[in-house]
């Protein structure tokens, strides 16, 4: 059974505490009450009835779950790097109820099969949802098309080509048309492989300094021309994942005033770092797509704040130490960050950045409407809920991450923001330990 | 917005300035490029004696630990390594451990447990010497001799020994760097210790394809065209050009690029009368040079290699001091302690 099918367990009040619901929506909340897997009652009504525990919730914020639609779980395949059981739990630490699992596995999940072994897996050790991907193409390979209706059938909520590109355009386009066809959701990272080529670093200052090889900005904007393009003229819903540069989002901006079902997210650690990170060759923030400038990144956070960056995910990507071990081209892309997104983006709360509830937006309603659902804090809702306490800090080390990638962004600086619970279909998927 | 310190100097030099070891130009100061220039001048008449030693490494062991083939550089390290009397190990790595698929890191560990006290290092990636020194046992240098595209800092420093010689200063002059500045580590060290050092100007004449991005950042002004790039010159640097280069679309022939970039007698013309011409070697003649030119009055080619030896002995010496002095300062606060 999955957690999204489970009801029941003691009943939970919390009393006190700041409601954000999502949406632009906020109160101060007087009593929340969780019951079969439900938000049970509100305000005075969850205040007069009786629970099995009651949580003082003062000066903490009371969110919907956050929704991630980029997360690499690393099973099947990869155990090294982490498991669905170690990469969910990551997540409810992080605040996640819900994550999308990229289909870059061991097997790729490229068949109802692989769809199935994820989600049983994830029903008997998963503390939150988790959201099965497709590939796209079959073994991501970007050439054949795969077995989409398998796929919708198993349960994938969308279809994608993880980070790897599709080699062409003519297969692109006949990915979005036949992914339209069971009204799949095609999610892909904008990248021209051949304008990328070995690449692993923004084609800018740095690189030119340093003598690292570049991937120019227009190998994500021509991709995203060429996507935006393609999907207008099938009418595919069309998902960009993982934006860098400042001219995609305009390019996004311009296609949803054309009308064009097109949405998107951002990392959240390109919203605080940029091409200079990598200055002393510091092979964690070695991610793709790469750090790019400092106007980038600006444009980005403005992309976010306006609604046209729908999403801001982990893009969580665990490693054993040995893959970060090596002179910065040698060293595998991607960090583990899902334990760091919350307070890495109430670090731009505090730099006045993103407002608190442009942030809440961009973790919970934003990516739920891609999904097609919502994310609420409404009485009869399931309870999906994360309660941080923006005041109190930590510090990401490794005795401190769950994940069993160490390599998180900004490993030894102390941030602002704990989970003290995250509660996914009404059980507690994590909670701040005692003391 | 980085999480760390991303400026070298945490890295290669000492808290009270001195060289820790050597892995790039960035971040260093005209007084300890002087300095390292001054070291390397006093080293030079030890190369004109008949007993060419000097004892500052003896009982020293010294890895030249080359993942890419160089001839040239790792003789000279050798013999200003020798000269300075240390104990030297050369090992090809690319035809060794790592050809086995064993981790850089697991190599390092087996040498360092030969009791290593330093490694000179070339990499075909830039920043594997960085990796190194973050990943090193504290008392062992590094000295960068040549990572990717990134630095080759002795190299630089030997080209500005050779320019002081024959010009005597830094400052007022004016030198370009021609040709595969985009490949070329050389060239980002060239253009940092020519800037640090003080000159007027320093050029890059080079087509488009063969200029990283944003190139004027590291300090230069970009030039296409020869002829108009040469006019004042007081040194012109001369960069390889790899026949590979001409495949990729980067260039449509050697042909077609000597006759544009390559240097003549007539576009050496157009410079000051008594511009030097370099190269760091080894040349292609008829590709970036002509003959007439490389072996000419005005070449100081030769010079270079033998400025390389002086420079390599300042530079291993002055690390291995860093390196001292950092553990004698270790080992005296935990004498305090």
């Amino acid at each position: 059974m999955s957690v999204a099918e489970t009801t029941g367990g003691p009943s939970l009040k919390i009393v006190g505490g700041r409601i954000l619901d999502g949406q632009g929506g906020e109160r101060a909340n007087t009593a929340l009450l969780v019951r079969d897997g439900k938000i049970a009652a509100l305000g005075d009504a969850a205040s007069q009835a009786s629970a099995d525990e009651t949580l003082n919730a003062d000066g903490c914020i009371i969110t919907p779950g956050f929704i991630d639609l980029n997360c690499n779980l690393r099973e099947p395949g990869n155990g090294q790097k982490g498991n669905i059981a170690s990469e969910t739990r990551a997540a409810a630490h992080g605040g996640f109820t819900t994550v999308c699992a990229s289909p870059e596995t061991s097997p790729v999940n490229d068949s109802g099969a692989v769809t199935h072994l994820i989600r049983d897996v994830a029903a008997t050790r998963s503390p939150i949802h988790v959201l099965p991907v497709g590939a796209v193409t079959r073994g991501l390979e970007g050439e054949l098309l795969s077995d989409m209706a398998g796929l919708a059938a198993a349960g994938c909520v969308a279809v994608g080509n993880g980070a790897r590109g599709v080699r062409n355009a003519r297969i692109l386009r006949r990915c979005m048309a036949y992914a339209q066809t069971f009204g799949l959701t095609v999610m892909f990272s904008p990248e021209n492989q051949a304008l990328a080529a070995d690449g692993y670093a923004h084609d800018g200052l740095v690189t030119s300094r340093l003598g690292l090889l570049g991937i120019p900005e227009v190998a994500e904007t021509t991709a995203v021309m060429e996507m935006i393009l393609l999907a207008e003229e099938t009418g595919a819903r069309l998902h960009l994942s993982q934006l860098s540069c400042a001219r995609s989002v305009e390019m996004l901006a311009e296609a949803r005033r054309r009308g064009i079902a097109v949405t998107a997210d951002v990392a959240m650690h390109q919203l605080l770092f940029t091409e200079e990170a990598l200055a002393g060759f510091d092979s964690r923030f070695h991610v793709r797509p790469p750090l790019r400038g400092e106007r980038d990144r600006k444009a980005l956070i403005a992309g976010v704040r306006e609604g046209v960056i729908d999403a801001i995910v982990s893009q969580h990507l665990p490693h054993d130490s040995a893959a970060k071990q090596a002179p910065l081209a040698a060293t595998e892309p991607g960090l583990s960050t899902i334990e760091s997104v919350l307070s890495l983006g109430l670090e731009l709360v505090e730099l006045n950045e993103l407002s608190l509830s442009e942030l809440v937006r961009a973790l919970t309603a934003g990516p739920a409407s891609v999904l097609g659902r919502e994310a609420r804090v409404a009485e009869g809702d399931v309870a999906d809920l994360c309660l941080f306490d923006p005041e109190q800090h930590w510090t990401p080390n490794h005795t401190t991450l769950v994940s069993v990638g160490r390599h998180a962004p900004v490993t030894g600086r102390e941030l602002p923001g704990v989970v003290r619970m995250t509660l996914a279909g009404g059980k507690v998927a994590w909670k701040q330990p005692a003391g | 917005m980085t999480a760390n310190d991303p400026s070298p100097n945490h890295l290669q030099l000492t808290r009270d300035g001195q060289l820790r070891h050597f892995l790039t130009l960035d971040g260093l100061d005209r007084e300890l490029l002087t300095d390292i220039l001054d070291t390397a001048d006093s080293f030079i008449e030890v190369g004109e004696r008949t007993i060419k030693k000097v004892p500052l490494l003896r009982g020293r062991t010294v890895v030249n630990l080359f993942f890419e083939s160089s001839t040239r550089t790792r003789s000279t390290f050798e013999l200003a390594a020798k000269r300075l009397s240390a104990d030297v190990l050369n090992l090809d790595i690319s035809t060794s451990a790592t050809s086995k698929g064993e981790s850089l890191s697991d190599t390092l560990l087996n040498l360092e447990a030969m009791a290593s006290d330093m490694f000179v290092v070339r990499h075909s990636q830039s920043g594997a010497p960085h990796f190194i020194a973050e990943s090193v046992t504290p008392g062992v240098a590094i000295i960068n001799a040549g990572d990717g595209r990134h630095a080759h800092p002795t190299q630089a420093m030997l080209d500005m020994l050779t320019i002081r010689q024959h010009k005597g200063r830094f400052e007022g002059l004016k030198v370009a760097i021609v040709g595969d500045v985009l490949h070329s580590r050389v060239a980002r060290s060239q253009i940092r210790a020519l800037n640090v050092l003080g000159v007027d100007e320093v050029r890059v004449i080079a087509p488009g394809t063969l200029l990283p991005k944003d190139v004027e950042s590291l300090g230069c002004t970009v030039e296409y065209d020869m002829a108009r790039g040469m006019k004042d010159l007081d040194v012109v640097i001369m960069l390889r050009l790899q026949k590979e280069r001409m495949e990729g679309a980067l260039l449509p022939s050697e042909r077609e690029f000597y006759r544009l970039y390559g240097l003549n007698q007539d576009k050496l013309a157009l410079a000051q009368p008594d511009c030097i011409v370099m190269h760091p070697g080894p040349i292609n003649r008829g590709v970036e040079i002509e003959s007439a030119v490389a072996d000419g009055p005005q070449s100081v080619i030769l010079n270079q290699v033998t400025n390389g030896i002086a420079v390599r002995m300042a530079v291993m010496s002055m690390a291995m001091g860093g390196q001292v002095s950092e553990r004698q300062q270790k080992q005296m606060k935990g004498a305090q302690a």
